[in-house]
Parts: structure tokens; C-alpha cells; sequence
């Protein structure tokens, strides 16, 4: 079974990312369950999706301690959900702080580096991604979870390959998308 | 077959599609939304009737008309939508229907995005009705058909009862690939039949009591109805908490036996004897409220049973709140004794809170800072209502004193001026909500002559459910163009005072029409009309002058906007945040933002 949890903020793209594991899973075979936070409209609020594939699924939703890997696409957020990552998990977190209205208003200085310290004080494999620097290489920010997933594809504890991950690209998403987020790939 | 991976809702949708469904009505609440909007997505030729209707209570009843006439008719809303429903709902059980007829109302544990964690196994015990209760997508894409057929076999409409984890879960689904449309007979005359009188409710309600318990004796051997295992401890469970369970059970090798309740009214009580059989102990893991605990509880005193049962009732399960696996096994490791070491959590430091708030752009910010400047210094309650705009009781806007249920922003506000009647009495109200429940509290406060102010935030949209249109917006479900319903027209029909429609984004044009409105008596409403950023184009965005800002961050205190963030102690508009609305520039008291 494998395990992956994907967290970040409204509107970070983890819904399409979520799709695209499943999807790959599905073509290999396997069984897949998700698990998804909708139902708010409003941008900026703690988002998490839940995949799962392979064998005697029941919960969509992953038990603590039982995340192969953790994507964390913002630094606040991997922590939050750190609970759910299992001995020797894998975290691949984007650097850039995403500040939350209210950090403006009582006017607290979090920056995500506090976030990102504690991530690499407490989690052996951690890789921290540049998310913004390969959506400027880009030229969209919207790349950002393509960029995440084909890092965390590397890292080889995605339990999906690049080429896997290179493939749903092409099968799902519209055809004039498909440089852009090749090059993201190849970039992460 | 084909396999296809699907959201618990779209397996819904596509299970009523594959039952021939007819006629699809319903009102927009999370977690139920999708099943609506996916029936209409695949919907291309039109062969369905769908429709978003102006609440749950006139879906409920077109459902109702469909299949009086033989349609299959499914019906769609989120739990507290059942209780806008309800009244049709009751007298709907007596009289029953011809073609089969689902009411899906989807139950929220958490609550995740709902005002109440209301039970709707409850409202099937209360009306009578027949429940379906899934455990995941793939269940429930083969029980909403089933549900039909029930319906229809009993000629009686049957509520369908999933949860959020099973509405908001993907799964890989095997579903048909052709399935036969269901021909409707259309209406047939019967006055004993279709108009309820005391005496025929008689005769049904002794029709009911007969039917419940040979429906409870079928129910036993319904197929998603399961017992499992052996030994002298059960665990009875239901809907997604089955799924925890199962997976809380891997691995396990106590012995125990495991009842999944998929019918939990009428109950199946001959399937729960023999659960009970032999059993010392009973647990009964449950979200929400205890109905399988109670209705074992009663079994087992009906049969004189020497079992004990625990669950919610004795402190054994959590009483409120989601169940998770690990909650699952943490009572199971109790319960059978089993070693289980909860995951321990390595310290983590403080991090920073993401409550929801009004997006950038967001023209109710503007209508909230415009009644807020006008009423400075004025006592002044506000009472507000559900949808995005409820997220102005936040700081450091702070313009929602009270939040109850649908429509009552409008009715709150006349009560709290009757004991009050010093007070400047606002009420906010959605334009979705206004045709939802609104419209009688204004009636009622005209009727009543009280002093209250409404404003109606119309932002041409439902935007909380996700965007949904309806009467004002001049769009259906079918993708016809429809005349919009006008706001204005109907408040000045009913005889308020004082109506006047303004952008909210031209703060001094808003302000002023408050002010005119607060020396004024009477019902006066301020229709705010700008659209909801999901529904139209970002405009020339905004920057800070650093030259011009004098750093007093006023922008930031008094406005909220997520597009404003403080960088070296000074505010910066964030680019791929800003829509726009140009609310900051009036607010600066330098002039310092601007395009
Ligand atoms: C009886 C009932 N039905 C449905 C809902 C779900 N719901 C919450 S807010 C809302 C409508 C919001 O639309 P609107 O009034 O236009 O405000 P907006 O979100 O656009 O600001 C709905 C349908 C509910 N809370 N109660
Ligand atoms: S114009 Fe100002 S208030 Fe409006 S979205 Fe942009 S930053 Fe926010
Ligand atoms: S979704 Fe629309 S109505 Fe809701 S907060 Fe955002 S802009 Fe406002």
C-alpha cells in the first residue's frame, strides 16, 4: 500500500495533483482511495488530499503515522499534517512562506523558516523545493504542483516514476498545457 | 462495466443516472452539491429534467409532483436542508408516490462545513421512511439503485444518507456502460390517493406500521447489510466508520464479530439477533448519534438478552466529532484488547492559524466597511447570515453579531428591535438566501412595521456551495436563459421604505445610501450589487506608492484584504492576490494606492 498525503493552501493546485497520483495508480492497476477538502469557496484555508493505492484500502483517509511521503506546499502546512507521516517517511516541502491574512494584521513575522527548521531537525529525508524559482523559470505559477509531484518522483518514494508522472501529464490535462508542465517536470 | 474513478457524489449522480432517473431538483449545501451539477454536466441531450430550485423545501415538492406522475425523481440537499424540507417531507411519507423517488441529504460529522451535527437516520425514524446509509462510493453508486427500486416497490419515497467522507472520497467505481430510462406514466387522478385528509392519513399511517416491519425483515438480508465473524464480542458499525473499522481491524486476529448497518430505519432486527447471539458485548461505533447503540439497546431488552452494549450513550465512543482510524482503534484496543501505541507526535512548534476569510476582491468587504463607516458611533447591532459573508464577523471587519440558519438575519434583527428598540437594527442577507428564506422576513417586518435596515450582498452568485446560480441570475440548470428575478422590484413590492441598489465598490455611493437609509423609518433595504470574484474579471490591479505611504497600515487594520501583506513594516499589494476592487485606495488616507 502506499501512502501519500498532499497538503497546502486554497488554491495551490493540490486537488490536480491528487488526480494525477490516482490516475497513475489506476493505470497501473491498482486500487486507489482519495480524499479531498471541498466545499470552500473562499481561497486560503488549509487544504489536504489523502491518496492511497495498492491493496486492502479501506479508510480514504490515511491513518497517522502512515504517510510514505508528505507534499507539502508550503512549509506551515507540512508541519501541521506532519502526524500523519510514518518512521523514516519522505517530505518534500516547496520553501516559499504562503502568510495568512491574519499574520498581517497582529503582525507576526512568520516567514516559514521556523517551519522549514523544524522539518529538517525532525525528518531524515527531507527535500525542500525552490517551488517559486521553477514557476519563474516557467513563466506560470501554476505549475507549481507539477513541480512538487515530479520532485517528489524523484526522490523515488512517490511510488510513481517520472515517466508515470510524465504520461498522466499527457493523458490528462489539455494538450496546449503540456510543454509548460514537461518543463516543469524536467526543472524540479 | 467499466471502471471509472469517481467522487462518492459523482457515483451518486451516475448510480440515479443509471436508474433512469427522470427529474432531478435540489439546493446547493456542502457536501451534497456535486451530485446535482454532475447529473446536469452529463446531461447534454437533455433527457433529464435538473434544476437548482429556490430552496430545499420546493425541490423537495417538484421531486414529489415528478414522481406523483411516475417519474423517477431524486432530490438532493445537505442535512439542515431536511429540516427546510421537513413539512412536506412528513406529510409526503403518508401519502407516497408512484415513480421512485430519492431525497438525498447528506450528513456532515465534524461538522466540517455545517451549523449542526444533526443525524438524518433520525428524520427516517421520524417520518417513517426508509434509509440508506453507504460506506463508500463504490456502495453507493449500487445503492442509490437499489434505493429506487425500494421506492418504487413500496411506493414510497426512501432518504438516501451519505456522510462527507463518502461524498468528498474518490474511488475506482465499476459502473454500467448502457442503462435502460424509466418511461413515466404520467399523472393519474385520485383524489384519496393524492390529496391528504385526517382519514385517509389514518388508514396510511396504519398502512406504514404494517409495511415497516416486513421492510426491516427484507432489510435483513440485504446485501450491504453484512455480519461477519464469530465469538462473544461484536462491533456494530455503519457508513464510513465501517471503512475505519476494517482497516483498525487489520491485523487483528481477537476474535469478534462485526454487523455493518447500511439500512438503519426500518431497522433489521432479525439480522441483529443473530448478531447478538452468543455475544457478551456489543460496541457500537457510530458518527453523529447513537442509532444503531439504541436500537441494539432495545433488541436486547425486547429479547431479554444478557448482552452489554456500549458506544456513545456510556462514554465508551466520543459523543460529537468525525471518527477517524486511529479514534477507531484506540476504543477497539479497549474493547478486545489489543496492544495498540498511538502514533507519538513530535512537538511541533507554533504555526501560524489559516481561518477562511473574504477572498481579495471580495465585494462584501466593501459593503461591510461602507455600513461600518456609516454607522460610526451608532448603536448599531448586525445581524448576519450563512454564506461567504458570514466571514465578515471576522477582525477587523467584526459585522456579524448574530448567525443562526437560513433567513434568519432578517428575523433576528425584528427581534432583538422589539427588546431593543434604541438600536439601529441591520440585517445582511445573500441574494441566494434572500430567495431561499428571505423574502417572508421581509414581508413579516413590513407586516409588523418594524425598524430594521437589509442589506442584500447580491454578488450574482450561491458562492459558498461553489457558484451555483439561481433565480436572479437569469441561468438554469438546463442552460436556458431565463429572466432574472429582480431583487429591488420584489422589496419595493412588498412596501419597504426605502429602496435603493448601489455598487459597493464606490464606498462613497454606499456610505451615503446608508445614511440616507438611517434617517428613515421603516423596512429599507440597500440592494449591494457587484459580482463575486468567481464570476467575473480581475480589473487593473493596485500598488502601494512607497514614495506616498506613510506606513500606518490603516489598509491592513481596517480592511483585511488577504492581498495586502506587511513587508519591512509596510503594507504591499501582492500581485497574484489583488483583483482590483479598489477598496484599499479609498481607504488610504494619503492617496498612496493606486493603479
Ligand atoms: C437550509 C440550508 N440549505 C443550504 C445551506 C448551504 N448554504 C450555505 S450558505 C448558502 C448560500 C449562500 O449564498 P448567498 O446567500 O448568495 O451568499 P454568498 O455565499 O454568495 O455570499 C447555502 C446554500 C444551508 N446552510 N442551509
Ligand atoms: S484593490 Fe486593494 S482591497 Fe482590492 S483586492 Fe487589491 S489589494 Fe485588496
Ligand atoms: S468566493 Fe466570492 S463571495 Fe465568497 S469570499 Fe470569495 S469573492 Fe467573496
Amino acid at each position: 500500500m502506499n501512502n501519500i498525503l498532499l497538503c497546502g493552501v486554497g488554491g495551490q493546485g493540490t486537488v490536480l495533483a491528487s488526480k494525477l497520483l490516482a490516475f497513475a495508480a489506476m493505470e497501473r492497476g491498482e486500487q486507489v482511495r482519495t480524499s479531498e477538502t471541498i466545499g470552500m469557496s473562499q481561497r486560503g484555508g488549509c487544504v489536504v488530499s489523502h491518496v492511497r493505492s495498492g491493496e486492502s484500502i479501506d479508510s480514504p483517509m490515511l491513518p497517522k503515522g502512515s504517510a510514505d511521503i508528505i507534499i507539502g506546499f508550503e512549509p506551515a502546512e507540512a508541519v501541521r499534517n506532519i502526524s500523519y507521516l510514518k518512521k523514516g517517511g519522505t517530505v518534500i516541502v516547496n520553501k516559499k512562506a504562503v502568510k495568512p491574512v491574519t499574520a498581517s494584521l497582529t503582525g507576526s513575522g512568520y516567514d516559514g523558516s521556523e517551519a522549514i527548521e523544524y522539518l529538517r531537525q525532525n525528518v531524515e529525508s527531507l527535500v525542500v523545493i525552490d517551488g517559486d524559482a521553477i514557476c519563474e523559470k516557467c513563466g506560470s505559477s501554476k505549475v507549481l504542483n507539477i513541480a512538487l509531484l515530479a520532485a517528489a518522483a524523484k526522490s523515488g518514494a512517490l511510488g510513481m516514476t517520472v515517466e508515470e508522472l510524465k504520461s498522466a501529464i499527457v493523458k490528462r490535462i489539455p494538450e496546449k498545457f503540456h510543454a509548460l508542465n514537461i518543463k516543469a517536470v524536467e526543472l524540479a | 462495466m467499466s471502471k471509472r474513478f469517481l467522487m462518492g457524489n459523482e457515483a451518486i449522480a451516475l448510480g440515479a443516472v443509471h436508474a433512469g432517473v427522470n427529474v432531478v431538483s435540489g439546493y446547493p449545501g456542502t457536501p451534497s452539491t456535486e451530485i446535482l451539477e454532475t447529473i446536469a454536466k452529463n446531461n447534454k441531450d437533455g433527457s433529464v429534467y435538473v434544476e437548482w430550485s429556490v430552496n430545499e423545501k420546493a425541490a423537495l415538492e417538484v421531486g414529489a409532483g415528478a414522481a406523483y406522475s411516475g417519474a423517477r425523481s431524486l432530490v438532493t440537499m445537505k442535512q439542515v436542508g431536511l429540516n427546510v424540507a421537513s413539512d412536506p417531507l412528513m406529510s409526503l411519507a403518508y401519502v407516497g408516490v408512484k415513480g421512485g423517488m430519492v431525497i438525498v441529504s447528506a450528513d456532515d460529522p465534524g461538522p466540517i462545513s455545517s451549523q449542526t451535527e444533526q443525524d438524518t437516520r433520525h428524520f427516517g425514524q421520524f417520518s417513517k421512511l426508509p434509509v440508506f446509509d453507504p460506506s463508500s462510493p463504490e456502495e453507493a453508486y449500487e445503492m442509490i439503485q437499489d434505493a429506487f427500486e425500494c421506492s418504487e416497490k413500496y411506493g414510497t419515497p426512501v432518504l438516501f444518507r451519505p456522510t462527507t467522507r463518502v461524498c468528498h472520497g474518490c474511488a475506482s467505481v465499476e459502473v454500467k456502460d448502457s442503462f435502460e430510462p424509466h418511461k413515466p406514466e404520467g399523472f393519474v387522478k385520485d383524489t384519496m390517493r393524492w390529496v391528504i385528509f385526517p382519514r385517509t392519513s389514518y388508514l396510511n399511517h396504519c398502512k406504514i406500521e404494517k409495511r415497516n416491519p416486513q421492510l426491516g425483515e427484507e432489510f435483513s438480508s440485504y446485501r450491504f447489510n453484512k455480519l461477519t465473524g464469530s465469538g462473544r464480542k461484536g462491533i456494530a458499525t455503519h457508513g464510513i466508520s465501517y471503512a475505519y473499522t476494517c482497516e483498525a481491524l487489520q491485523g487483528v486476529d481477537k476474535e469478534h464479530k462485526l454487523l455493518k448497518i447500511a439500512t438503519p430505519n426500518p431497522f433489521p432486527e432479525k439480522l441483529a439477533l443473530e448478531f447478538l447471539e452468543g455475544l457478551d458485548e456489543v460496541v457500537c461505533i457510530e458518527e453523529l448519534d447513537p442509532v444503531i447503540e439504541r436500537e441494539l439497546t432495545y433488541i436486547v431488552g425486547k429479547h431479554h438478552l444478557n448482552v452489554t452494549v456500549r458506544g456513545k450513550l456510556d462514554g465508551t465512543v466520543q459523543p460529537a466529532g468525525e471518527n477517524t482510524v486511529e479514534s477507531v482503534k484506540e476504543i477497539l484496543s479497549g474493547f478486545l484488547d489489543i496492544k495498540y501505541d498511538a502514533p507519538k507526535l513530535p512537538p511541533v512548534p507554533d504555526l501560524p492559524v489559516r481561518p477562511p476569510v473574504l477572498c481579495a476582491g471580495c465585494p462584501h468587504r466593501a459593503s461591510f466597511y461602507a455600513v461600518k463607516q456609516a454607522t460610526k458611533g451608532k448603536k448599531a447591532v448586525y445581524s448576519g447570515d450563512i454564506g461567504c459573508y458570514t466571514l465578515g464577523n471576522a477582525k477587523p471587519l467584526d459585522m456579524v453579531d448574530t448567525c443562526l440558519c437560513m433567513g434568519a438575519d432578517v428575523t433576528i434583527a425584528q427581534g432583538i428591535h422589539r427588546v431593543e428598540p434604541d438600536t439601529v437594527n441591520f440585517s445582511f442577507i445573500g441574494d441566494s438566501t434572500f430567495f431561499a428564506s428571505g423574502i417572508t422576513g421581509v414581508v413579516n417586518a413590513v407586516y409588523n412595521q418594524t425598524d430594521i435596515i437589509l442589506i442584500v450582498l447580491d454578488n450574482s452568485t450561491t458562492a459558498m456551495t461553489g457558484h451555483q446560480p439561481h433565480p436572479g441570475t437569469g441561468v438554469t440548470m438546463m442552460g436556458d436563459v431565463c429572466a432574472k428575478v429582480s431583487i429591488p422590484k420584489i422589496l419595493e413590492a412588498v412596501g419597504c421604505t426605502y429602496v435603493k441598489t448601489v455598487d459597493p465598490l464606490d464606498l462613497t455611493a454606499a456610505e451615503t445610501a446608508v445614511k440616507e437609509a438611517l434617517e428613515l423609518k421603516g423596512v429599507r433595504a440597500i440592494i449591494m450589487k457587484s459580482p463575486c470574484i468567481a464570476v467575473t474579471k480581475p480589473q487593473t490591479l493596485y500598488k502601494v506608492d512607497g514614495d506616498k505611504c506613510i506606513g500606518c497600515k490603516r489598509c491592513i487594520r481596517e480592511l483585511g484584504c488577504p492581498a495586502i501583506v506587511l513587508t519591512d513594516g509596510r503594507p504591499f499589494i501582492e500581485p497574484s492576490l489583488c483583483y482590483g476592487c479598489g477598496v484599499c485606495s479609498h481607504v488610504c488616507p494619503v492617496n498612496a494606492i493606486g493603479r
